[in-house]
């Protein structure tokens, strides 16, 4: 598996290079959300808009309205927590394509729960209008610029930046509100998210060679959630089904989950792993996936709840399952 | 280009203004009467000589509720249409208190960009020209019922122009009690830093707000220095003089953003109102002061 470094940076100055309608706003935290580079290349193209979200939002409206196509860089936290009315009446009542880039989120961030967002999909997901994909390799965050423009709709990118691993083939962008199969079963449905899909994926391999067969499908778009996919995969599982999110259990991927197998009356179990509704604190990711449940070992005890059964799973033998590269998939 | 009017059209104008919203007062037992009261010469002076519009875009009497923007509805008639084309080299005028709906719809009667007609499908269910204002209702940009939001939205609107080198201003007519809100000051800030010197910010300072006079509530005093202080050019005028409106707005300085501080009496025109100063925001007539109104109306 490889890991990727500076893939936002470098593909929002090639992206803005296609597309002159596209400015790049930050509330100081520009260096921070890989903008940098950018300020230095397009500086005609960067507004600085300084420690102040509120009006931040205001402008990237009055922006659109003109045509051109705003795309916010800073902590996802500061996007819709700080802002949320603004967010909403501003951007989102008047449909107004406009690209919030949230970097950070979750607990991606040792910052500590003011930088962490780990309620954001369930707030946004209420707002009408409001669009959300939530990137997990670096495939999807060079998938995610592309999309802002193709839905021309207000949208919210939980993005990843610094190292991130490439998981899926670059050649096969990721589509909007279209699951990625990563791998096909029939005893256990696993949906997972964000960072906890790497997680998922050594964690299927190792379950796969116990014996079970795993319906594994990555989920980056969490509104709309109408991919035909869902469905399909609840329906063809025996055991039951998990959901894997770096986000709380209430309102992100799980509840999104719940929801459709309720509308579509499949009645089977459904194990939510993810942070129990509980404020998290400041320490290193790995720390913290651990701490709040949100790792592979966490969905072999998941699986293991499901199928009544006891595997002897170690953290070390997860942790030397070597995730193949894509392209030998 | 508007048509010219005379200072003393432009007075009649403002009185025919506070008279209708005194007569939706009456009809509906309820109304924003007092912002009526202190902004109509600043409205009418607006509409009347100092923007730059093109012909109204909207029909004489507005339709039904057009539904809310979303993907399918996005083609729906904003309420910018009343104040004709968006584009340079026209001005733009973004509506930030949008309880003041009645005075602009009121405006815009005066004006000829909605018939007088229009006034009964005021807040009428299921139509489209709401109490408080929205993206749909007549004169409006944007929904702007929580405070402060419209000065940056009109902000990313003057940069757009300046990027492009457009001509035009973007006006916003602004309340004082919604300068108590942070955003303001940010907003402020970054339009003096991005020297959108083509921004006019008109705020009708009647000092009262919801629950009392703004300097009990929460005092935001002196407005002139602290704008100063934000980078702004400013000008402190009587909001009912149309002479000292007119001449406030062409005291644009380059590179700043213009704020024109129009002081102005909640009960000018209907003294009748002042025993109430202090609990203007909404105004109801209690039983036995109707008559007294009606009265008052009738000879207006």
């Amino acid at each position: 598996m490889q890991i990727e470094k500076d893939v936002h940076s470098n593909n929002i100055i090639q992206f803005a290079g296609n597309h002159k309608e596209v400015l790049v706003m930050s509330a100081d935290l520009g260096t921070s959300c890989e903008v940098g580079e950018f300020a230095k290349k397009l500086p005609e193209r960067y507004l600085s808009m300084g420690i102040a979200e509120q009006n931040m939002m205001g402008w990237a409206a009055g922006l659109a309205k003109e045509g051109f196509r705003p795309f916010l860089h800073t902590f996802a936290v500061f996007l819709y927590r700080r802002t949320l009315d603004q967010l909403e009446m501003s951007i989102a009542y008047p449909n107004l394509p406009v690209a919030l880039l949230g970097f950070v989120p979750g607990i991606t961030t040792p910052g500590g729960i003011t930088h962490q967002s780990i309620e954001d999909v369930g707030i946004m997901r209420t707002i009408p209008n409001m669009n959300i994909f939530d990137c997990g390799d670096t495939t999807d965050v060079e998938s995610a610029l592309e999309i802002c423009r193709e839905i021309n709709a207000p949208i919210y990118v939980r993005m990843l930046r610094g190292a991130v691993p490439r998981l899926f083939d670059p050649n096969v962008p990721t589509k909007f509100n279209k699951g990625r199969l990563l791998s096909e079963g029939t005893d256990i449905a696993l949906f997972s998210s964000s960072i906890c899909t790497e997680e998922a994926m050594r964690a299927t391999n190792y379950l796969e060679k116990q014996g079970l067969s795993v319906q594994h499908v990555h989920i980056t778009t969490l509104k709309p959630f109408t991919d035909p996919l869902v469905l399909e995969t609840l329906e063809k599982v025996s055991y039951g089904v998990i959901t894997m999110e770096n986000h709380s259990v209430i309102g992100g991927l799980g509840t999104l989950v719940g929801e459709v197998m309720l509308e579509n009356m499949i009645n089977k179990e459904l194990i939510k792993i993810g942070i129990n509704d509980e404020w998290t604190h400041g320490a290193a990711k790995p720390y913290l996936m651990k701490k709040y449940g949100i790792d592979a070992l966490s969905l072999i005890k998941a699986v293991e709840k499901l199928i009544d059964d006891k595997f002897d799973a170690t953290e070390n033998e997860l942790e030397a399952i070597r995730l193949e590269d894509y392209d030998r998939v | 280009m508007s048509e010219h009017y005379s200072q003393l059209q432009i007075e009649n104008a403002a009185k025919n203004i506070r008279k209708r919203v005194l007569k939706i007062t009456l009809e509906r037992n309820g109304c924003y009467l007092a912002q009526a009261c202190s902004s109509s010469e600043i409205l009418a002076s607006l509409y009347m000589s100092i923007l730059n519009l093109s012909e109204s875009k909207g029909p004489q009497i507005p339709g039904k509720f057009p539904g809310t923007p979303s993907k399918d509805n996005m083609d729906y008639l904003p309420g910018s249409a009343y104040n004709g084309s968006t584009d340079a080299p026209y001005d733009r005028l973004f509506i930030s208190p949008a309880h003041y709906a009645a005075p602009v719809y009121s405006t815009l009667v005066e004006v000829g960009r909605l018939s007088e007609e229009a006034l009964e499908f005021f807040n009428k269910d299921g139509y489209s020209m709401e109490m408080i204002g929205a993206n749909h209702t007549p004169g409006f940009e944007n929904a702007a019922g929580t405070l402060s939001q419209a000065i940056s939205i009109a902000s990313g609107t003057a940069y757009a122009r300046k990027i492009k080198k457009q001509s035009g201003r973007i006006f916003v007519f602004m309340s004082d009690g919604e300068i108590q809100e942070g955003q303001l000051w940010e907003a402020v800030q970054v339009a003096a830093f991005y020297k959108l010197d083509n921004l006019v910010l008109l705020v009708d300072v009647n000092r009262q707000q919801v629950e009392g006079f703004t300097q009990d509530i929460m005092n935001i005093e002196p407005l002139e220095e602290k704008f100063k202080a934000f980078g702004a050019k400013t000008a402190k005028i009587d909001g009912h003089s149309v002479e000292e409106l007119q001449k406030a707005c062409q005291m644009t300085e380059k590179g700043k953003p213009l704020v024109v501080l129009c002081y102005t009496n909640p009960t000018q025109g209907i003294p009748l109102l002042k025993h109430r100063r202090g609990q203007m925001h909404f105004i109801r007539f209690k039983e036995d002061e109707y008559n007294e109104y009606l009265k008052f109306y009738q000879n207006m």
